[in-house]
């Protein structure tokens, strides 16, 4: 079976030579992992450009539906007989999920990326720590795999409900010197929240970096013991978007700069954004107990 | 498509390079009859990472204000059945840091410009239109007096004649260029709204914004859009925007009016050209697919060669009755 879309063809590529791109992707591979998906599209074009927290959005057919999909990328592969591939983790959560989850192997996707900035990487050899929620975890192993190959010390803490929603514990266990687990019911690991074994880790790795990714009020809860200790953290977050580049102002996150706190778009300011400046009071999630929960706050990424 | 033989092509079919696309929009000439929706394009420099959107006709901005403004809270977008609520609340940097950021962009991709305008009270729209007087790559204003996510919807000027006349004569007696009025369908009878636009000295009328809406989530028994209502768009809105369109055309038929609403293939295109628009505004196509624009003003002249159409300006109000 030769690919659809190969290197050199550029009739289904449409874009620049850098940035974003659109192209028709042949599926190449769907499976399961754990409770969720997986999708892995040949996009060689998106595979060289593409760097650990950013996202591709994917065309969908769902009933009713006229929005693209955006999700983070899991992994890229830029070798082999399929020159390049872009896998992707999502969980069916509405029409548009339900229509992705019944493609299979030669389906052919539309998809637009890679979007957004990445995780900016250490400049020097630091200890980080990678906290996921969720399928939040797929970024974060894209990330690890780097940091990895950067010989940079890697610990993972990945929460969830319960143990058929952590994404890919196999995987975390091999990227990291230490991974810890926690769901909400006991049945993996610690039973509670990932920022229950934080403080742990945080000392035990003498960490200096965090990142993570997942439900915004789990990214609020990191970014507080974050600044407890004192450490850097860049948190991806999972705002509900309408374009995913940059035109529609839908997928804002309140942010403090300068000149004071501004909505910052989460498809092109983002997804990755500093904790210590997202402001979480605005979105109900300050560090003052028990504030309500905001309307959409918990939204996943696909929130149809 | 490439060229047929004569021979054996029928004899009207022409080459797509032989349509000529230009078309008059009361007194300036667009390249070709695509626009971009005000709010639906930001100010071009995000999608111009997929095309060249100098390409375009024009570039209708998102509204700017004269203050910066921060926009609603979030969740600031719903997608409904074959449509999308928006609730955004006209977030911009204010006329001055877009004058400092994106115009020079913007002049220097030499992309014919439209400067959606959005005030609070007629004055803030006349400042407005004081502050682009004489730019240089602005061809015309589109005064947004329609817009659904402000603070008091009893202000949506275009409701109501007193206060389109009010905003429109105040935004042409200091514009240097011509002046576009951005019209609702929420009114009884939009075609009145138009022909004060009309006489209040716009140039022409862009029609339609969104239609005020809202979503409920069944489960939470909440509103989908954190400020309840917003504004409607997309392929659901179409039937209403072609409406809208042919009864401004037929009653007032000199009128130039950029057509919008769910916009989204290149029959879609015709369809608004036929009830009488001269342009079409793209919006929320874009979002589904940001190259939307680009494959529509390449596909139009293959469409109008393949049916013999010289001129796109052929099909404007060209509706069979």
């Amino acid at each position: 079976m030769t690919s659809i879309v190969s290197r050199g063809s550029t009739s289904s590529v449409q874009g620049r030579s850098s940035g974003p791109l659109r192209a028709m992707c042949e599926v190449l591979a769907h499976r399961r992992v754990g409770g969720y998906q997986a999708l892995t599209f040949v996009a060689p074009e998106m595979a060289e450009r593409a760097e650990p927290g950013q996202f591709i959005s994917v065309a969908v057919d769902g009933a009713g539906t006229l929005l693209r999909r955006p999700f983070s990328i899991f992994s890229v592969s830029q070798h082999g007989p399929w020159a390049g591939t872009v896998e992707i983790v999502f969980d069916v959560v509405g029409p548009g999920t339900k229509w992705l989850a019944e493609r299979s192997k030669h389906d052919v996707v539309d998809v637009v990326g890679p979007l957004g900035k990445p995780f900016p990487l250490p400049a020097q050899p630091v200890s980080c720590l990678l906290i996921g929620g969720g399928y939040g975890a797929a970024p974060l192993l894209y990330l690890a795999s780097e940091l990895q190959q950067r010989g940079f010390r890697t610990d993972i803490i990945l929460g969830a409900k319960s143990q058929d929603r952590i994404f890919n514990a196999i995987e975390a266990k091999r990227l990291s010197a230490t991974a810890q687990f926690t769901t909400d019911d006991g049945t993996l690991g610690t039973q509670g929240k990932v920022t229950d074994v934080m403080d742990r880790v945080i000392e035990q790795a003498r960490t200096g970096v965090i990142y993570a990714c997942g439900p915004m009020p789990m990214l609020a809860a990191v970014s507080h013991v974050a600044r407890r200790h004192r450490i850097p953290c860049q948190v991806a977050v999972e705002e509900a978007m309408a374009c995913g580049v940059g035109v529609c102002w839908t997928c804002v996150v309140p942010y403090a700069r300068k000149e004071g706190v501004a909505n910052l778009r989460s498809c092109m300011d983002g997804p990755v954004f500093n904790g210590a400046r997202i402001d979480w009071d605005r979105l109900g999630m300050g560090e003052t107990p028990a504030p309500p929960p905001a309307p959409g706050g918990d939204a996943p990424g696909d929130g149809a | 498509m490439t060229a047929t033989d004569p021979a054996v092509a029928p004899a009207r079919t022409l080459r797509p390079d032989q349509v000529d696309l230009r078309i008059d929009l009361g007194p300036m000439v667009l390249a070709n009859p695509f626009v971009t929706a005000s709010g639906c394009f930001a100010s071009g420099q995000e999608i111009n990472r997929f095309y060249d959107v100098n390409r375009l006709g024009a570039v209708v901005v998102k509204s700017i204000t004269l203050e910066p403004r921060a926009g609603l809270p979030t969740p600031r977008m719903a997608e409904t059945g074959s449509g999308m609520l928006n609730a955004i609340g006209l977030q911009n940097p204010g006329i001055d840091a877009w004058m400092a950021k994106d115009l020079p962009w913007l002049q220097r991709a030499g992309v014919p410009t439209i400067v959606s305008i959005a005030g609070k009270t007629a004055q803030e729209f006349r400042i407005l239109a004081e502050r682009l007087r004489g730019v240089p790559g602005i061809i015309a204003i589109e005064a947004n007096i329609s817009c659904p996510n402000v603070e008091d919807r009893n202000i949506v000027f275009a409701c109501r004649e007193t206060a389109t006349k009010e905003v429109i004569s105040q935004v042409a007696r200091v514009s240097t260029v011509p002046v576009f009025a951005k019209l609702t369908p929420d009114v009884t009878d939009i075609v009145s709204i138009a022909a004060t636009a009309r006489a209040a000295g716009a140039a022409g009328v862009s029609v339609i914004n969104t239609l005020l809406g809202m979503a409920i989530d069944a489960e939470t028994r909440r509103p989908r859009l954190g400020a309840v209502m917003g504004g409607l768009s997309g392929p659901a809105i179409k039937p209403i925007a072609l409406r809208a369109v042919f009864q401004i055309h037929q009653a007032l038929p000199d009128l130039p009016i950029i057509g919008m609403g769910g916009i989204r293939t290149v029959t879609d295109v015709v369809e608004f050209l036929l009830a009488g628009a001269s342009a079409v505004a793209i919006g929320t196509a874009n979002f589904a697919n940001p190259l939307v624009a680009a494959e529509l003003l390449d596909e139009l002249p293959r469409w109008c060669a393949a049916r013999g159409i010289r001129s796109v300006t052929e099909l404007r109000g060209g509706l069979r009755l």
